[in-house]
């Protein structure tokens, strides 16, 4: 094949430097055709290609003897015993929820839920951790109002529930909201099947909604550069792509029969960078090739280019790979589901992609398929701390006007209007839901549906305001409070699925705190013995040449080993005493990267108090086995808001108070000193208590007791419970619930 | 109380495992029955569970009461046999004019799923042996259009023949006069938008489900 150099604008547009264009003229021989680049520019991307963060993502431990599939697959996927394997992932949907947020949330659950079925797993669980710009801002608004339809129009549709997640506002997320989806599901061990064409003459059967010319180059002209002002952002519309949950549902359950049958030899679904993706990557990893028919594609209108078909993302859609003879009952099983379905493709031995039209027809393009992924560009770029780091670091984020009573009410927020649009309970295996420290759902055969007596807790965290002040203690802290979270339930963790979120790679600042936050994330799993086993890079997330404060979000999956009785959960009880387990800060201690600092002090730098990751490991696991003994009538995570919200919160979910002895200023209400949960036991159960926390090594002490009507942290600050009720059950609905302006 | 259950699976049903399940758990005998199929194989009592037939496309329900199993419910119902809906088969049966009324958007103009307190009103139905009127159950909702609505002249006959079965103590989505749950004239077709299979289990938070579901097991 030989094609003639185009102008140099249109690899640019496509997204490509002109180092990556020299790049791929060597790696083919000459000059790539239209078509071919267009190939080329959408496996490069950022977001299909990591070629910025690579290098540093390479340092995260990711093994361990319960560890079946790591990164780099469709999804992560552990054995947690009794033939059973758990497939996990999480994704960002960040540019397009900008965009369309409702589009853009309801494709995001899509995509992740075909990452899991990929795998041979009926997904059972999502969970959504959302970041918004400010309430007061009609267009954040706006945003998050769509974006929760989003996720619950598609998610409740399909047929998955919602049992957890976050949800946060703040400035840095005003022109860049962030969506992360995390999705789980189970399968039999022995049906793992792996996203690999092999097999010379097998046929790849596109499976799902006809390819349309939605998402065209939403990997690379979206999803990989920042928003400005003064470019239309809504000209980006058409790179969005728009979901069909019905459609989606129909193809779940005909992939899991397919499976279920043995009827397919490798799967893959499409996504980013469309059929170039799917069919490429299944070939290059069953080391063959592939010849891909366009004119066998099912398209939605006439006319589409070669290019166009190729890197479209329509959504709902799977790659099969199948011998020849299962065809017809592919094709069954498929007109029952009512799923179109076209043998596209036919692998072949020669490990080169070819684009044809007709499988006899005319060559349009013709590259090797591993050169779309093993030779994508790598690119370790320049980074620095912020010049003014050391400057930042002397600011004192205790100082601003004060009021207890006034900044507690501000800080407390009900999200139960979020999750109460979200079918949370499908499948009958939610044990705790949204709006507690993780979830746990029940863990049962997904053949036979036989009780383990076991269950899987999920949690996901992210915090902007400490990985801002320090990216890499704030990412040891945030791992280090989703353990913590589903110790709340009983769990210990199992593996950690990651999605970083940051600014434009191509400022230093930017590459230096994902590589800061790498190691710190690196640095907590190990310490807590929890592999990473998938993740996600979300890059130029920022509006205005302004980056977003670094946000690792951390999805944590642990298991309960003995699940008889529901945890006690975090409502108060009456006549208890009241613990704080892990380490006692100082009075002295630092308010850098509080919720505090940031939203009443009005100081965003500072350093965050000390953290003991060591100290947090053993207080986790006495946690998760005081909760499993039941030896606790209530337990919360102490984390954004200090233990004052968290204490807030606990007193609110069951309508009783508490007294503490010594409270009543703010640095001991709000600060976030990491590592520590408060705890409710019956009074005559605190010696037994202590003795066994001394033995651990946690440090363990009793702050108060629980009882009346109002929260009193000391002599000078008393809330009482209806305040607190009323402050936070109202923010929500009262913002959001009356129908928002349109942006 | 081993009758066998046939639960009806509709391209976008999603809650027929669940209805498997807790009928099972219940010591009863349950199948799922293809939408596409027109034998009801010998079942004697029909579930059409909760989900979103047909993605809930045009209007809920408007679509599946088409399906050739809709016909051979309406004959089983016609003669007697016991037939609930839940949410989204409730839904249907009002759609294929087995149950009278309505069901439209929730006033909020959200979809909801939270636990719900609903009350016995009548126990003339196959929902209500062992049950006294005004027994208060926990059970848990999940619909965007659950808020009930019929003619004045239907509304007065429902109160009048005891046909609601169910009615909400704290109304979560603007149905006529609470109504969570209401029955045809014989008491054998039964169509509730709260899900009972959603609370068989402490684990989950309530097992108030259990009394509906073992009463429709062995009536």
């Amino acid at each position: 094949m030989s094609a003639a150099p185009e102008d140099a604008s249109v690899h640019r547009a496509l997204g490509l430097s002109d180092e990556e264009y020299q790049q791929i003229h060597n790696l083919l021989g000459r000059h790539p055709n239209h078509l071919e680049l267009a190939m080329y520019s959408v496996m490069w991307s950022e977001h299909c290609s990591y070629k910025s963060s690579k290098v540093h993502l390479k340092r995260l431990p990711t093994e361990a003897p319960w560890v079946l599939v790591g990164p780099g697959e469709n999804a992560g996927v552990i054995d947690v015993g009794d033939g059973i394997a758990v497939a996990i992932r999480i994704e960002s949907h960040n540019h397009p929820s900008a965009i369309e947020p409702y589009q853009g949330a309801a494709t995001g659950v899509g995509g992740i839920l075909r990452d899991i079925f990929t795998m041979g797993a009926r997904p059972i669980a999502v969970m959504d951790p959302l970041r918004f710009g400010p309430l007061d801002d009609p267009r954040s608004r706006w945003i998050a109002e769509g974006v929760i339809s989003g996720v619950s129009g598609y998610g409740n549709s399909v047929g998955v529930p919602t049992v957890g997640g976050e949800i946060v506002f703040d400035e840095t997320y005003k022109g860049n909201p962030l969506v992360n989806v995390l999705a789980m599901g189970v399968l039999p061990s022995e049906r793992l099947v792996l996203g690999q064409a092999s097999g010379t003459g097998n046929l790849a059967i596109l499976l799902g909604a006809a390819t349309g010319r939605d998402g065209i180059g939403g990997v690379s002209v979206l999803a990989s550069a920042g928003f400005d002002e003064n470019s239309e952002d809504t000209d980006k519309r058409p790179s969005v792509q728009v979901g069909d949950p019905f459609e989606e549902k129909r193809l779940l359950e005909a992939c899991l029969e397919l499976l279920e049958e043995g009827l397919v030899s490798g799967i893959q679904d499409l996504g980013g960078a469309g059929i170039t993706c799917a069919t490429s990557e299944t070939a290059s990893r069953g080391g063959a090739g592939m010849d891909v028919d366009v004119s066998a594609i099912h398209s939605r209108e006439e006319g589409m280019e070669p290019f166009e078909l190729m890197t479209s993302e329509s959504q709902e859609r799977m790659l099969a790979i199948v011998e020849p003879q299962h065809l017809e009952r592919v094709l069954q099983i498929s007109a029952q589901w009512e799923i179109t379905a076209s043998v596209i493709g036919r692998v072949t031995g020669n490990g080169q992609l070819r684009v044809l039209d007709g499988f006899e027809g005319e060559v349009l393009a013709e590259l090797p398929a591993s050169t779309l992924h093993d030779d994508a560009p790598e690119y370790n770029r320049p980074m620095s701390p912020p010049g003014d780091l050391a400057a930042r670091r002397l600011s004192d984020a205790s100082q601003g006007p004060v009021n207890c009573v006034e900044d507690l009410l501000a800080l407390v927020c009900d999200p139960s209007w979020v999750y109460s649009q979200y079918d949370h309970q499908l499948f009958l295996n939610t044990v705790v839901g949204p709006g507690n420290d993780g979830t746990l759902l029940r863990l049962r055969h997904p053949s036979t549906g036989e009780e383990t007596g076991r269950g899987l807790a999920l949690s996901t965290d992210g915090n902007h305001r400490w990985c801002y002040v320090d990216p890499r203690q704030g990412t040891q802290m945030v791992v280090a409070e989703a353990v913590m979270n589903i110790a709340c339930v009983g769990a210990d963790p199992l593996a950690v699925v990651n999605c970083l979120n940051f600014g434009n790679p191509e400022h230093p600042e930017v590459m230096w705190q994902l590589s800061e936050a790498v190691d710190g994330m690196s640095e907590a799993c190990i310490a807590f013995n929890a592999p990473v086993v998938g993740g996600n890079v979300s890059l130029y997330n920022e509006t205005n040449s302004v980056d977003i404060a670094p946000t690792p979000v951390i999805g944590v999956l642990g298991m309960h080993p003995n699940l008889t009785e529901p945890p006690p959960g975090i409502g108060l009880p009456a006549d208890s005493l009241l613990l704080v387990l892990g380490q006692e800060p100082g009075s002295d201690v630092s308010m850098g990267g509080s919720r505090w600092a940031w939203e009443v002090g009005g100081c965003k730098d500072g350093v965050l108090p000390e953290f003991n990751l060591h100290e947090a490991v053993r207080t986790a696991s006495f946690v998760a086995d005081s909760v499993q003994k039941q030896k606790l009538k209530a337990v919360h995570d102490i984390g954004e808001g200090g233990l004052a919200v968290a204490l807030a919160e606990m007193a609110i979910s069951s309508g009783i108070g508490a007294k503490l002895n010594n409270c009543d200023n703010h640095i001991s209400m709000f600060n976030e000193s990491g590592g520590r949960v408060l705890v409710a036991v019956e009074n005559g159960d605190l010696d037994d208590f202590l003795e066994t926390a001394v033995a651990k090594g946690v440090a363990a002490k009793v702050i108060g007791q629980t009882g009346g009507l109002s929260l009193e942290f000391g002599p000078t600050v008393e809330i009482s419970l209806d305040d607190l009720i009323a402050a936070s059950q109202n923010e929500l609905p009262e913002a959001l619930g009356q129908g928002t302006v349109s942006a | 109380m081993t009758r066998r259950v046939g639960v009806i699976r509709f391209p976008g049903t999603n809650c027929e495992f669940d209805t498997v399940d807790a009928v099972r758990v219940l010591g009863g005998e349950a199948e799922i029955l293809w939408h596409g199929d027109s034998s009801l194989k010998n079942v004697e009592a029909i579930v059409i569970p909760g989900g979103f037939a047909h993605g809930d496309y045009l209007r809920c329900g408007a679509i599946a009461r088409f399906s050739p199993v809709m016909e051979a419910v309406a004959s089983f119902a016609r003669e007697g046999g016991p037939v609930l809906g839940i949410c989204n088969g409730f839904q249907v049966l009002t759609e294929a004019g087995l149950l009278p009324g309505a069901l439209q958007k929730n006033v909020g103009m959200k979809f909801l799923c939270s636990m719900q307190q609903v009350e016995f009103v009548s126990t003339q139905n196959v929902l209500g042996k062992g049950s006294a009127a005004g027994d208060r159950l926990q059970i848990p909702i999940n619909h965007f259009e659950g808020n009930y609505v019929c003619s004045p002249e239907i509304l007065s006959r429902l109160e009048t023949q005891e046909q609601i079965v169910l009615r909400y103590t704290d109304n979560p989505n603007g149905s006529m006069k609470d109504i969570a749950g209401v029955c045809n004239e014989s008491g054998n077709v039964v169509g509730m938008m709260p899900h009972p299979e959603r609370a068989t289990s402490a684990l989950m938070g309530s097992s108030d489900g259990a009394a509906l579901l073992k009463s429709f097991l062995s009536t």
